[in-house]
């Protein structure tokens, strides 16, 4: 039988993954965007445990409107990504320094 | 005990293919182990009885927003060889702190201290209910507004991308009457005051 918190430790580690993604991976755009789809993911993975063991719907209706801002965030900083390759010809991180932030 | 085994088997799979994303080289294999990673997501949300949900994600995850990701993968001709660049310098780093979050949620949320041990074992629901019935109903009597809403977000996120990504056209030679309406007898003629030359 699957205990609670057998879930909510695959989360955690899914989580830290990413996490560990983003440090890794900081020069590549793409890569970022993956990491954050990746830490959504273990987000929604604790709604759906807890809505599971504690027998309330709530939580899934969450996960279905945490989904929706996954995707238009998705759309948009693709469609970003995408201008941002046409004007600069990259897409390293380190390169982006116009505004000398 | 079977569905532990089938719970685990889809756990190692998760995590695998979620650390081959953040370490393999091309984006193109990220992105499609990332494509893995969401399908055994979703038979771990099949387990929890999240019918719609595990579907959903899958149709929506993998059917729409990791092709836009390949899509934009391939097209983008990226040189990849200056962003690995960083790769060894930062993975004690990240690695690092990985562990010392994953130490701290892990004391948080292991079943000692989060005494999920306690919470009972839920029961299995028979063949007669429907996950997608519960979830519709929840969704369009409680959450109307936020649904109404979240649609709205759509909306907007179609309206963002086109309107970020449409190029101008650049020089069609196309007539703009209302530049032709406006214009003056100033700006056409000039009338110059000269002379009358002798013969």
């Amino acid at each position: 039988m699957i205990v609670l918190s057998d879930v909510l430790i695959l989360a955690a580690i899914l989580f830290c993954i990413s996490v560990a993604g983003i440090f890794i991976n900081r020069k590549n755009v793409i890569i970022l965007l993956m990491c954050i789809e990746l830490m959504l993911l273990s987000v929604n993975m604790n709604f759906i445990a807890f809505s599971h063991f504690l027998h309330d719907i709530n939580g899934q209706v969450f996960v279905f409107f945490i989904l929706t801002v996954a995707a238009a965030e998705s759309a948009i900083g693709l469609a970003i990504l995408v201008v941002l390759f046409r004007n600069r010809q990259t897409i390293n991180v380190d390169d982006l320094d116009t505004m000398k932030g | 005990m079977f569905e532990q085994i089938i719970y685990y088997i889809f756990a190692g799979l998760l995590i695998f293919s979620a650390s081959m994303v953040i370490t393999v080289r091309n984006p193109v294999m990220a992105a499609l182990f990332l494509v893995l990673s969401f399908f055994s997501s979703a038979a771990i949300w099949l387990l929890l009885e999240a019918e719609f949900l595990a579907i959903a994600l899958v149709l929506v995850y993998v059917g729409a927003v990791m092709v836009l990701f390949l899509f934009v993968v391939m097209m983008l001709d990226v040189n990849l060889a200056p962003l690995r660049e960083g790769f060894a310098r930062y993975l004690p780093v990240g690695v690092t702190v990985a562990v010392l979050m994953m130490i701290a949620m892990g004391l948080v949320v292991s079943s000692s201290y989060f005494k999920s041990d306690e919470i009972s074992a839920p029961v299995t629901l028979g063949p007669g209910y429907s996950n997608t019935t519960e979830l519709g109903q929840a969704l369009y009597t409680d959450y109307l507004y936020p649904f109404e809403i979240a649609g709205a977000i759509l909306l907007v996120a179609i309206i963002a991308a086109i309107s970020l990504t449409t190029r101008k056209p650049r020089s069609t030679k196309a007539q703009q009457p209302a530049l032709q309406v406006q214009v003056r007898k100033e700006d056409r003629i000039k009338i110059i005051k000269m002379e009358a030359e002798k013969q």
